[in-house]
């Protein structure tokens, strides 16, 4: 048997409440609904989920997709040793048996036959079919399925599909409103509030942009990297340049408007 | 007035007179002031060599016009360029008096003086002279090759332009605009005229190629990024030119229409320092000046004002809106000190000027600059009163009104009245006119309501298959009006398709480029997924690195086999155009129609998505009420991309209106039947959806969003392309997500196809 205590998040995250999502979750585990949480990258879903396990004192997996991922990396496969062959579960198979939250991160990035093992996960069967295995596994009572998903790409062929959205609540976040958001950055990096308002200005600055030539905003992520940089001793300018406008650019009008939105906002 | 020379003269205006000997009784009417002025700049040798000139002038045979503009202007050209330069001056005019060009003397002295104002050196005239000369010599008498019968066409009217032209261009900006019309258009006299005249956009083109300076048009879109990232603002720029009006300058300004901004900054050196300010910045903090005003200016009455006091407040308001933007962005405070400018203190003698402006730009840059070095003991005092108003929070215009009256009466001066009003260093260019600043009690409510409903009428060209009726969504009762809109199908008429074929071409660099990224999104005939449980056949690679895993006694990958896959893409796609009125519309900054500009991207995008392979459908709309909405079949997705789509879409036309839900619902029937994994439709439009006969604007766009959703659950996916930089207002209401604004147009046909396939990779 698999230890569940490993799973377990043992320190409470630092997690920024925004609105009354907590609650609003503990209702959706309380029915073991399924959730999606959506939003821009870097905006706090995956420490929402990871506080979320810590409150409710249950074991979190979390697979990150990716495009070679195939329904056995999440359901499990047979391996072979020296005795013959052995079954070993997928992080899917041991959520459901152990009774995890089981949060699949970006799922639109794995294969399109991934996403059709969890719809008898996701209804009100709770059933896992392990065909090779030839095992029908009944979920734990206490297995949640998150999955996360960014609906910003853009992109046809990363869309989920109708029958998949359609199993999940949803929970939509963005990124925090400016005052929270400060909050937020000089919480998690140590870094006074006054130098990390700067920074969400800018964050905001560009966030103004999208959809201007900006796929996407600032995210929280890199507002806290550009403050873990100042703390380390790289002059703000730097600092803002290299870690929120380099990355998410190469359209030039931009990135010197988003310069000078820098400058303006260190005097 | 004949009777002026029975009046007295003064013995020495006699001589003079006598001197020029010009009997033209127009001459004589002004020929004391300008006698007078030619006197009080020019030296006694200079006074002679006018007379000189003058006399030869009026004996020349072209009436009194030259003359009297010689009279006129001499005597300020001679102020500008020292009066030497009459020997070539005058050697230039008698070169034209002798060819065929004697017509183009009066522009050439009625424009001299304005000319030599730019120019303001003898060395810059000279180069001016010849240039002239030049231009007269090479386009002279060149028609049909009859040596030197025929004048100039152009020389006249590049006179006439020439004030225009040296405000804008540099000498040398003004040689290569010149050598462009004598090159190209040296012997096609209209062709000629039209050029010089302005009249020719190529003209114009190179004038704005010539140019020193920051152009706004080159900077729009920087700025557009700039109000909106930084300000969340966005508006419409709209160019004045510094040039055409020497007098006054005009001065930024905002309405309803748009804000108000010189087509051209030069650089700003800072007086003192070896800082300069790119025009860009100058655009910034004009914005920035203005975004201040929009946000915090409330309109207060200036019937109780008295003019000064309306200048005193209008200082201390801008005073404050810089203030409270220097708050959001402290970096602007850099930037508005390096442009305000720093009157010196003792600069303003009270006994013979008007020191008004002179205090209030102190008081303004007391204000703005911590670091002044102001003693008068009122502008300290009241750079305190402001501040002090300021830290208890934003203040308001009303409580700059109360502080403006009070300096006012706390400064004022006998001789505030005086005329002569010191100007120098009280001009604070970046800031606007304040135009919105007041409002009038006695003024009227003016608004006109006007209807202009279009006719609702059914054109009859309508031919061929009856209409579709489709439901139409109505957001105030949340429910469907059934069977409300009647969609009509026609074939787009035809046009010449080597049009298109021709665009192609001329794109042919970008398609070059568009072909290396569309082969990498080509479905290979036969995709190998490799790292399978099962699989068609043994990866051998993979099988034998599991086995030395096996036997080393290590865990051995299972995937061992691998698979095929045929052509990983299955996209059909639906191009719908919207192909109302707006899109005649030039584009800024190009002499491009956003029709034009979008016929060459549809065409682009055509032709990569036919490489591609992918199935694909166009058609366009248009809507004159809902009675009549028109779908306009350019490309069905049986047919290939040939000459005959070719020709449909370089008929492209544009009229009416944006009824954009109808148009999504009809074409989305034929995407609906299309066999394939992915359905994308592809909608471009430059606007809002309007249509004539709805006055709730709410009305079609929740339409359109329910359109959308309705796609959705059809499994078709919508994507906006929208051209309309004021878009965000709606276009997410509609799309949610899933579009793109494109501000540059211009770019458009390089950026539809890469849009494209960055959606669909
Ligand atoms: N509400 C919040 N409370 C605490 N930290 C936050 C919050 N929101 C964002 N952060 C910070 O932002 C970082 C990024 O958040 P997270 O990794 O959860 O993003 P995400 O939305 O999962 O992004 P992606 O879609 O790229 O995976 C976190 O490491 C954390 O520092
Ligand atoms: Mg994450």
């Amino acid at each position: 048997m698999t230890d569940k205590d490993q799973y377990k998040v043992h320190n409470e995250p630092f997690y920024q409440v925004q609105s009354n999502e907590v609650a609003l979750y503990q209702a959706a585990y309380a029915a073991r609904l399924p959730v999606m949480v959506k939003g821009p990258t870097g905006c706090g879903k995956s420490r929402f989920i990871e506080y979320m396990a810590w409150k409710l004192d249950k074991p979190l997996i979390t697979v990150a997709c990716n495009e070679d991922m195939t329904a056995s990396d999440l359901v499990g496969r047979y391996l072979l040793d020296a005795n013959g062959t052995r079954w070993l579960d997928g992080p899917l198979t041991t959520a459901a048996r152990i009774g995890a939250i089981c949060y699949l991160d970006e799922i639109v990035e794995a294969r399109q036959d991934t996403t059709v093992v969890i719809h008898p996960l996701t209804d009100h069967r709770r059933t896992l079919p392990l065909d090779k295995k030839g095992e029908l596994l009944a979920a734990h009572p206490d297995f949640q399925l998150v999955i996360s998903y960014n609906p910003g790409y853009q992109n046809l062929m990363k869309d989920l599909k109708q029958s998949t959205k359609q199993r999940f609540t949803a929970f939509e976040f963005d990124y925090p409103e400016a005052q929270l958001e400060t909050a937020i950055v000089a919480k998690e990096t140590g870094m006074d509030e006054a130098m990390t308002a700067k920074l969400v200005k800018i964050g905001t600055a560009a966030r103004n942009l999208k959809g201007h030539g900006l796929d996407e905003g600032i995210s929280t992520r890199l507002l806290v990297y550009a403050a873990t940089l100042i703390k380390g001793g790289v002059t703000p300018r730097d600092a803002c340049r290299m870690a929120l406008v380099r990355p998410i650019t190469d359209d030039a009008d931009i990135r010197d408007t988003l310069d000078h939105a820098i400058d303006a906002v260190f005097a | 007035m004949a009777e002026a020379s029975t009046e007295y003269e003064h013995p020495l205006m006699k001589v003079y007179r006598e001197q020029l000997n010009c009997g033209f009784p127009q001459v004589r009417d002004v020929f004391d002031d300008c006698m007078a002025e030619a006197l009080s700049i020019l030296s006694k040798e200079g006074v002679d060599a006018y007379l000189e000139a003058a006399g030869f002038l009026c004996r020349m045979g072209h009436g009194a016009e030259p003359v009297l503009a010689f009279l006129e202007k001499w005597p300020a050209v001679a102020e500008a360029v020292g009066e030497a330069a009459l020997a070539p001056v005058m050697d230039g005019i008698r070169t034209m008096y002798k060819s065929p060009n004697g017509k183009a003397i009066l522009p050439f002295l009625q424009t001299l003086a304005a000319a030599a104002r730019r120019l303001r050196s003898a060395e810059q005239m000279q180069c001016y002279l010849d240039l002239i000369l030049n231009f007269m010599a090479r386009t002279t008498g060149s028609i049909h090759g009859i040596h030197q019968t025929f004048p100039s066409p152009g020389l006249p009217e590049f006179f006439r332009q020439i004030p225009l032209l040296l405000g804008q261009l540099s000498i040398n900006g003004l040689k290569n605009w010149v050598e462009y019309g004598v090159r190209n258009y040296g012997d096609h006299p209209e062709r000629q005229e039209d050029y010089f005249r302005l009249q020719s956009s190529d003209s114009r083109a190179v004038i704005q190629r010539e140019r020193s300076g920051t152009l706004l048009i080159d900077h729009e879109r920087k700025l557009d990024l700039y109000l909106r990232g930084l300000w969340r603002d966005s508006d419409h720029f709209v160019p004045y030119s510094l040039h055409f009006d020497i007098l006054r300058k005009p001065v930024p300004y905002y309405d309803q229409l748009g804000i108000r901004l010189p087509d051209v900054y030069d650089d700003f050196a800072v007086p003192g320092s070896p800082l300069s300010i790119s025009g860009l910045d100058r655009y910034r903090a004009v914005l920035a000046h203005i975004v201040g005003h929009k946000r915090w200016t409330t309109a207060v009455f200036a019937d109780n004002l008295s003019p000064f006091q309306r200048m005193a407040v209008e200082l201390l308001e801008d005073s404050r809106v810089e203030a409270l933007a220097i708050r959001e962005y402290p970096g602007l405070r850099r930037l508005f000190q390096a442009l305000h400018p720093v009157p010196a203190e003792s600069a303003c003698d009270p006994k013979t000027a008007s020191c008004l402006r002179h205090r209030l730009t102190m008081l303004s840059r007391a204000i703005l600059d911590p670091a002044h070095s102001y003693k008068n003991p009122d502008i300290i005092e009241f750079a305190k009163r402001f501040h002090d108003l300021m830290a208890q929070g934003e203040s308001g215009t009303q409580e700059m009104v109360d502080l403006a009256v009070a300096f006012g009466a706390k400064t004022r001066l006998q001789s505030d009245q005086l005329p002569n009003i010191h100007f120098p260093d009280t001009v604070v260019d970046y800031r606007d006119d304040n135009r919105q600043m007041w409002k009038f009690i006695e003024e009227g409510d003016e608004e006109e309501a006007f209807d202009q409903d279009r006719k609702v009428e059914l054109t009859e060209e309508l031919k061929g298959l009856p209409p579709r009726h489709y439901p139409e969504w109505d957001y105030t009762s949340q429910t469907y009006r059934p069977d409300w809109v009647s969609v009509y199908e026609a074939l787009h008429p035809p046009g010449n398709a080597a049009d298109i074929d021709r665009l192609l071409a001329k794109n042919d660099a970008l398609a070059k480029r568009l072909k290396r990224l569309l082969d990498l999104l080509k479905p290979q005939d036969k995709v190998r997924i490799r790292y399978q449980e099962e699989g068609s056949e043994l990866d051998l690679d993979v099988a034998l690195r599991s086995l030395i895993d096996f036997k080393g006694g290590a865990m051995p990958d299972p995937r061992i086999n691998m698979s095929h896959k045929t052509s990983g893409r299955d996209i059909a796609v639906m191009l719908l155009l919207d192909l109302s009125e707006s899109l005649n519309e030039k584009v800024a900054g190009s002499e491009q129609t956003i029709l034009e500009l979008s016929q060459e991207a549809v065409s682009l995008l055509a032709w990569a998505i036919d490489q591609l392979g992918d199935p694909f459908a166009i058609g366009g709309f248009h809507s004159n009420t809902r009675h009549d909405v028109r779908y306009l079949h350019i490309k069905g997705y049986s047919e290939k991309w040939d000459d005959d789509v070719k020709g449909r879409l370089a008929a492209m036309d544009a009229q009416y209106s944006t009824r954009m839900g109808a148009a999504m619902r009809h074409a989305a029937h034929y995407l609906e039947n299309q066999k394939a994994d992915k359905k994308l439709m592809l909608i471009l439009t430059d606007g809002e959806p309007a249509d004539v006969d709805t006055k709730d604007g709410r009305t079609l766009i929740e339409d359109a969003r329910r359109a959308v959703k309705e796609l959705d659950t059809k499994g078709i996916y919508a994507y906006c392309i929208n051209l309309d930089p004021k878009a965000d207002e709606y276009v997410s209401d509609i799309f949610g997500k899933q579009y793109t604004v494109i501000d540059n147009i211009q770019r458009l046909p390089e950026r539809l196809p890469e849009l494209f396939m960055a959606l669909t990779k």
